[in-house]
């Protein structure tokens, strides 16, 4: 089957397009973008004047939950949430339950991956077993069964001797090890970013130093096995400045920062909801200087891609005083407003650089397919509508859970429509033109 | 507010609240009390100070009210002086001490106050070992929440009687310099005094080691220092703080004794404050850590003067907060 999106801004920075084109999809695959393609044999969408085609959106950093916390969100939940954020492939976090560190739990989350046939999924395997930083996990097997990097998220890398192993031996099938960096006993029973909200509202404050430790310890260790090593959901000023050190001087290390990051700053703990438990992650909403900083290396070309850490917890976990609640917010339906919102709109980065940090260097760095339109690439497209004022409603996420600091609030840029190997698995109803598309 | 709606007298009601009622629901923390809030509250606790000196120390101000003291931290002080203000303001009391145990097995703090709020008490005196605990349980009831310590944020109430104290001794909390001394940073003594005092307009001072001095605590206002001799120079109150035992273990100080010689209030430090100036403590002490026998017991101690005002004030805010009823206390 033919379909051919005709019209419409087109933005493929790998094709080094940006302008005006269609885009010509046989099955699951795209055969060709250019102007006034032929429309023989192929079902036609106009795509109006003020969208945007882009190759799809890859959320490198999310948690699906299962097996095991299927309260909070399940594969099937989690991926309907990603089509409807505008992404079409998600690689989801091994810390589930048991923790994603053999074939067989791979096997499974791809097996529901499947039966849901929404986002593609790309699972990460465990660095240790269990993550809990004794044993190396079987890092053969699990990339055989279609592991795309390994971690130990939600914790760091027990320690730099384990990190420098995973380093070497991942290095042996090329894919990255993905750290969330911090310095545990810098950090001890920490809940907030130390500073003067801290301070002010009597919560345990981790310093921006714990984070850039870990940064460095990752970067240093690359640099001496020569191995890929990316940094989780970075927040510090201090751990940018590691990074930009760090390829300066040729080291092959990545880094990704989540919406909430440089969107929000510790303010957010205080009001307008003091204690608002949707404003706990970690790592932690930091002072401005460390969100300005986020901004400037999103900016410059320093922050590689941007992911959303989606964290779902039930309304009951959260629903407890400050410190006994769990880190973290969902994030798939609200990464593409927040972006275009604050980062296009606000004229910081172009679209291409937007569709840059969202799809080409997640598939670069993750050596996964997409990040492009050239013709024989996988038909994974989300489409933009870039000044369409969305109001983010939690009650209305399609992710099992609800927890998000930013509901009712009015940004401008939306999805449009999410399209993954040809099929069209989400169409924003809002936006009459593409009423009927499907 | 649960005041009884359209009585006779309503037509004053509006004016009499203005001027003696805390126009919110809850007294969360002295970070959001206004200066004529906190006035209102020292000027209504001498009038209550008084019910405390007569034979007979009670008045009817909440005969009918419930009001529940719920503790889930260990507490003689501060939850016997609220116990004795809603006594002598004819409040019925309910006391709950929750181990944090029982948490651990089951029920949320959330659930704990719906199921007492379906009881209907008025108010909910609170103490909780989490910050925050009282904005999450005002969220939840409609019943007054009054903080009585919560994590290390605030202890409002123990920063009004200080003041209270403080007014007493020196007639006005402007313009005093008052040097505040110990553990800043696990402190929600300190959050609430500085609060206060700033608000009044006092130069405040805060003093510890490095170690334990919050992050950026001179966005609060005050002069923060490592110098103790410093911060007791020309003091006209020194406040000490609580040095918590276990602190050596997360390495913030070598040891007690290492403490008491930089930090510990002797004689010899007390010369260079104020001739007159005043020792205050919270409690519970740990004499010869934070404070010398000598000093706790001297002349210028007015530690108990602490705890015997710390009622009155809590009468005033019980009786403030419960607003709009305070006709009937006058009769």
């Amino acid at each position: 089957m033919k379909r051919l999106l005709k019209g419409g801004r087109v933005v493929d920075p790998a094709g080094g397009i940006d302008g005006v084109r269609d885009v010509l999809v046989e099955d699951d695959r795209i055969a060709a973008v250019g102007r006034d393609l032929p429309v023989a044999g192929a079902r036609v969408v106009e795509i109006p004047a003020g969208l945007v085609v882009c190759p799809g959106f890859i959320d490198m950093h999310v948690h699906l939950r299962e097996p095991g916390q299927e309260h909070k969100e399940t594969v099937a939940t989690g991926t309907a949430a990603a089509v409807a954020g505008g992404f079409t492939a998600v690689a989801c976090m091994p810390n589930t339950s048991p923790v994603n560190d053999n074939a067989n739990v791979t096997a499974y989350i791809l097996s529901r991956a499947a039966e849901a046939s929404l986002a593609r999924v790309y699972p990460i395997g465990a660095v240790s077993r269990g993550s809990k930083g004794e044993l190396l996990a079987d890092i053969a097997e699990l990339r055989q069964a279609g592991c795309v990097a390994i971690t130990d998220d939600g914790r760091p890398v027990a320690t730099a001797l384990l990190l420098r192993r995973a380093l070497e031996y991942a290095g042996m099938f090329g894919i990255p090890v993905i750290d969330h960096c911090e310095d545990p006993s810098l950090e001890g029973d920490a809940v907030a970013h130390e500073g003067y909200q801290a301070a002010a509202l009597g919560l345990r404050g981790m310093p921006g130093a714990g984070e850039a430790l870990g940064v460095e310890r990752g970067i240093l260790l690359s640099e001496l096995t020569g191995s890929d090593f990316h940094v989780a959901h970075m927040s510090a000023r201090a751990s940018l400045r590691s990074v930009r050190r760090g390829k300066e001087a040729g080291v092959h290390v990545t880094c990704e920062v989540a919406p909430h990051h440089f969107t929000l700053t510790d303010e957010a703990l205080a009001s307008p909801v003091p204690y608002d438990t949707n404003t706990k992650m970690n790592p932690p909403l930091r002072e401005a200087a460390d969100r300005d900083a986020m901004l400037s290396g999103i900016a410059d070309g320093s922050i590689d891609a941007i992911a959303t850490d989606h964290a779902p917890h039930h309304y009951d976990e959260k629903n407890v005083e400050f410190d006994r609640a769990p880190f973290g917010i969902v994030g798939l339906e609200t990464a593409v407003p927040l972006s275009l919102d604050r980062l296009v709109h606000a004229g910081l980065i172009g679209l291409p650089r937007l569709v840059e940090l969202l799809s080409v260097n997640p598939a670069r760095i993750l050596r996964v397919p997409g990040g492009t339109l050239a013709p024989g690439a996988p038909a994974d497209i989300t489409i933009l509508a870039p000044d369409r004022t969305v109001r983010i409603e939690a009650a209305a996420l399609r992710s099992r859970s609800k927890n998000t600091p930013f509901d009712g609030w009015e940004l401008r840029g939306g999805v449009a429509a999410t399209i993954v190997g040809g099929r069209i698995l989400y169409v924003n109803a809002a936006v009459e033109a593409l009423k009927d598309m499907r | 507010m649960s005041a009884p709606a359209g009585t006779q007298d309503e037509p004053r009601t509006d004016r009499i609240q203005a001027a003696t009622a805390l126009r919110r629901k809850d007294l969360l923390g002295i970070a959001e009390l206004t200066t004529e809030e906190i006035a209102l509250v020292l000027d209504t606790a001498e009038a209550m100070k008084e019910v405390g000196e007569r034979p007979i120390k009670k008045v009817p101000a909440l005969r009918g009210k419930t009001v529940v003291n719920l503790f889930f931290e260990p507490s003689t002080r501060t939850r016997t002086s609220f116990e004795i203000a809603e006594k002598r303001l004819s409040a019925d009391t309910l006391n709950i001490a929750v181990g944090t145990s029982s948490v651990v097995k089951g029920e949320t703090l959330a659930d704990t106050a719906l199921n007492l709020e379906a009881m209907r008490p008025d108010m909910i005196v609170l103490r909780h070992s989490s910050s925050g605990a009282c904005h999450l349980l005002s969220r939840i009831c409609r019943s007054a929440i009054i903080n009585a310590g919560d994590g290390m944020h605030e202890h409002p109430t123990q920063a009004l009687l200080d003041a209270f104290t403080i007014r007493e001794h020196k007639k006005r909390l402007a313009g005093l310099k008052v040097a505040i001394v110990g553990d800043l940073q696990h402190s929600r003594v300190l959050r609430s005094n500085i609060h206060l005092l700033t608000k009044m307009g006092s130069d405040v001072w805060v003093c510890g080691p490095p170690t334990l001095i919050p992050a950026d605590i001179g966005r609060f206002g005050v002069r923060a220092t490592s110098a103790v001799d410093d911060a007791v120079t020309g003091a006209d109150v020194i406040m000490l703080l609580r040095i918590q035992l276990e602190r050596m273990e997360g390495a913030y100080f070598p040891s007690l004794r290492e403490y008491f010689n930089v930090f510990g209030m002797t004689e010899a430090r007390l010369r260079r404050a104020k001739p007159d100036v005043i020792i205050m403590h919270p409690g519970p002490m740990n004499r010869g850590v934070e404070i010398a026998s000598e000093v706790a017991d001297g002349p210028y101690s007015v530690i108990l003067e602490q705890v015997a005002n710390g009622v009155a004030v809590r009468m005033a805010v019980l009786y403030l907060l419960a607003g709009g009823t305070e006709h009937e206390a006058a009769a």
